[in-house]
């Protein structure tokens, strides 16, 4: 297992290179993709904006590593992993990357803390250092004082916290969230995108799958998809409002990281 | 133990939902349980039944003309011949009887017997023993005398709570008064001496069954004999057979006229019996294990099916198919031990319970080998049927499975 900042330092996080796919239904070939490019750095914070049936959903797949390629290369950190075994992808999924789903994906009658703890398991890490590092997760997502709750004690807005936390609990190079703000009302929406921009602060590199304008506006950069391409990537009109206090939980980061700084620039 | 993991995992999938596991149990639970039970029905059976062939002597031979007890050609000479102590000492006793059916007559009581015509040497070569009164005697024997001893049930039923020792029985008209009641052997149904009355054996040849003469002599319907010690069973009825032929002039080619019947044959079928019983009985409770499984295998294919997203979740945090597999064959496996575990209890619950009624006279036992066998199979059960599920979950696309509601 290879250092997530290792000696491909440099590399960008995600690089794809001609990316096609190609689904075929009965005699028709269905061109989900043709022919994607897409470099994006380690603390970007990049939203991939589109209609349903653009493409997008296909490329968040492909970046997610739950959906192959039918040709074009993909590398993580300078790794190739497109064509990688079943077994791999697993592995680079448990380690690189970091789910947030619509509709949350939480095992009911589980609590926080176990939630969290899920991809440890995965990745071998169990008893009290795999509690230790949950509870931290849970902790950074503001959620620290309520690690024995099951979701049916939680709100929707407390719930995808509980998802944030586990896809950050790996630490993983990439937090991949498809729809995040989907199932809330307006006001969590935009706690949720107050928590991604202080998660963007700490250095975090995000990828954001949205078909709502507000909350792909939050992104220092939006990648526009449609019809299988990508038609448009733009650095953001105005730069992301800086994260205050007012954002109504825990620990904030005073100011900006340098890195996101400079993908604002 | 990276698969040891699992288990925590599985119990707590097992516990969100109780009543389903308990039902999905179930199958298992009975499966177990009627495998131990009838096991255990059929080994004490089996037990009781070689302990009642023990007890009838495992040192008897007892010769039967063939075709029946009348008839033949077994004849008080041949019973005279092989009684010499001086030709055969390997014979501690040799007792030729005759038998016929009877209605005994007591005042308003009658009852339906066997009457038993015998020599007064005959509780040496048999297990019959006296309650009360006395066996007939040797004067009795020679003079033939009207005197009858009474099986247990017998007396009972002719008597009822009176003692019958002096009083008088009418046997096909004649009066025979009675001088002996005998101990209940105790035995089943199989071989029960209860009903049987003894006579001394002319009254019964001459008197009560006219019995057939060949070549002049008095035929028997058996002779019972038994083997003196420090002989060898199988050695005594050789020769009984050699002795027999020659008396009886078969040649080489002739068949034996008579049959040898000994109680240590009669072991080894009882054996063979209870060893068929037990297959047949297992082969049930295993039937119903089998069912059992199956109804592990459909709730495992529900619970695939209910809990795709969450395969689908697994799939994106980083799950291997092993992963995937293990988790939801453990989960049957767990399933299977603790119905097993149940069905152990619930067995021993009702060996006690069977052993504990009045009038069910088998002791039912279930040993440590049928435990250990049950939950063997409990586990290969939960193995071979909830592979199936898993493999089903490890095959599920985690796009489609994530999308599914």
């Amino acid at each position: 297992m290879e250092s997530n900042n290792g000696q491909n330092g440099d590399a960008p996080v995600i690089a794809i290179d001609g990316v096609t796919k190609t689904y075929q239904m009965g005699e028709v070939a269905v061109h989900a993709l043709r022919g994607v490019s897409l470099d994006i750095h380690s603390g970007e914070y990049v939203a991939i904006i589109g209609a349903s049936g653009s493409g997008k959903s296909t490329l968040m797949n492909i970046i997610g590593l739950l959906d192959r390629p039918t040709s074009g290369t993909y590398a993580i950190r300078g790794q190739e992993v497109g064509q990688l075994g079943k077994s791999e992808q697993a592995d680079i999924r448990n380690r690189e990357i970091g789910f947030v789903f619509q509709r949350f994906n939480l095992l009911p009658r589980t609590s926080a803390q176990a939630q969290v703890e899920l991809p440890l398991f995965y990745a071998g890490i169990t008893g009290t250092k795999a509690r230790r590092r949950a509870v931290d997760a849970l902790t950074r997502v503001g959620l620290g004082e309520r690690i024995d709750h099951r979701p049916d004690q939680l709100s929707g807005g407390q719930q995808q916290r509980v998802a944030i936390a586990r896809a950050l609990v790996t630490q993983p190079s990439l937090l991949l969230a498809d729809e995040p703000t989907g199932a809330l009302d307006s006001k969590t929406t935009a706690e949720i995108l107050d928590l991604f921009d202080e998660l963007h602060a700490q250095g975090l590199t995000l990828v954001v799958v949205t078909h709502e304008h507000s909350v792909a506006e939050r992104a220092g950069r939006v990648i526009t998809v449609s019809d299988g391409a990508i038609v448009g990537d733009a650095l953001a009109a105005q730069p992301t409002p800086a994260v205050t206090a007012t954002n109504g939980f825990g620990s904030v980061l005073p100011t900006l990281s340098p890195a996101r700084t400079a993908v604002a620039q | 133990m990276r698969m040891l993991r699992y288990f925590p995992l599985a119990l707590g999938n097992i516990n969100v939902n109780k009543t389903r596991s308990l039902l999905t149990m179930l199958g298992i639970i009975i499966g177990v349980a009627a495998v131990l039970t009838t096991l255990g029905i059929a080994s004490g059976a089996a037990s009781s039944i070689t302990s009642e062939i023990e007890a009838q002597g495992t040192n008897l031979l007892e010769v039967s003309p063939t075709g029946g007890g009348q008839g033949g050609t077994l004849t008080m000479a041949d019973a005279r011949i092989l009684g010499d102590r001086d030709d055969f000492p390997q014979f501690a006793g040799v007792a030729p009887t005759y038998s016929g059916n009877a209605t005994l007559v007591r005042g308003a009581n009658d009852a339906g017997g066997q009457v038993r015509g015998v020599t007064a040497d005959f509780p040496s070569v048999s297990t019959v023993e006296i309650a009360d009164g006395r066996f007939l005697n040797a004067v009795e024997e020679t003079n033939s005398a009207r005197v009858v001893v009474l099986g247990h049930d017998l007396a009972g039923d002719l008597f009822g709570s009176e003692n019958p020792i002096g009083q008088e029985v009418r046997i096909a008209g004649d009066l025979f008064t009675v001088v002996g009641v005998l101990e209940a052997s105790g035995g089943s149904a199989f071989f029960s001496d209860d009903t049987t009355a003894y006579v001394p054996l002319g009254v019964a040849q001459t008197r009560l069954f006219a019995a057939p003469r060949y070549r002049g002599e008095l035929t028997v319907s058996s002779i019972s004999i038994k083997v003196a010690d420090g002989y060898a069973l199988e050695q005594a009825e050789q020769d009984v057979e050699v002795a027999l032929r020659l008396l009886h002039g078969l040649g080489l080619d002739d068949d034996n006229d008579f049959s040898i019947f000994n109680q240590a044959s009669l072991l080894d079928l009882a054996g063979s019996v209870s060893t068929t019983l037990s297959a047949l009985l297992g082969g049930i409770g295993a039937i119903s294990l089998i069912v059992g499984g199956i109804g592990i295998m459909n709730i495992m294919l529900v619970t695939v099916t209910e809990r795709t997203n969450e395969i689908g979740l697994r799939r994106a945090l980083g799950a291997h198919d092993r992963d995937i597999l293990v988790q939801f064959l453990a989960e049957a496996l767990v399933l299977c031990i603790i119905g097993g575990l149940l069905g152990i209890g619930l067995s021993y619950g009702v060996a006690a319970l069977l052993t504990a009624l009045p009038g069910f006279s088998i002791a039912v036992t279930i040993d440590a080998a049928s435990v250990v066998m049950a939950l063997g199979v409990a586990s290969a059960a939960a193995i071979i049927f909830g592979l199936y599920p898993a493999i089903r979950a490890t095959r599920l696309d985690p796009v489609e499975a994530l999308r599914y509601e």
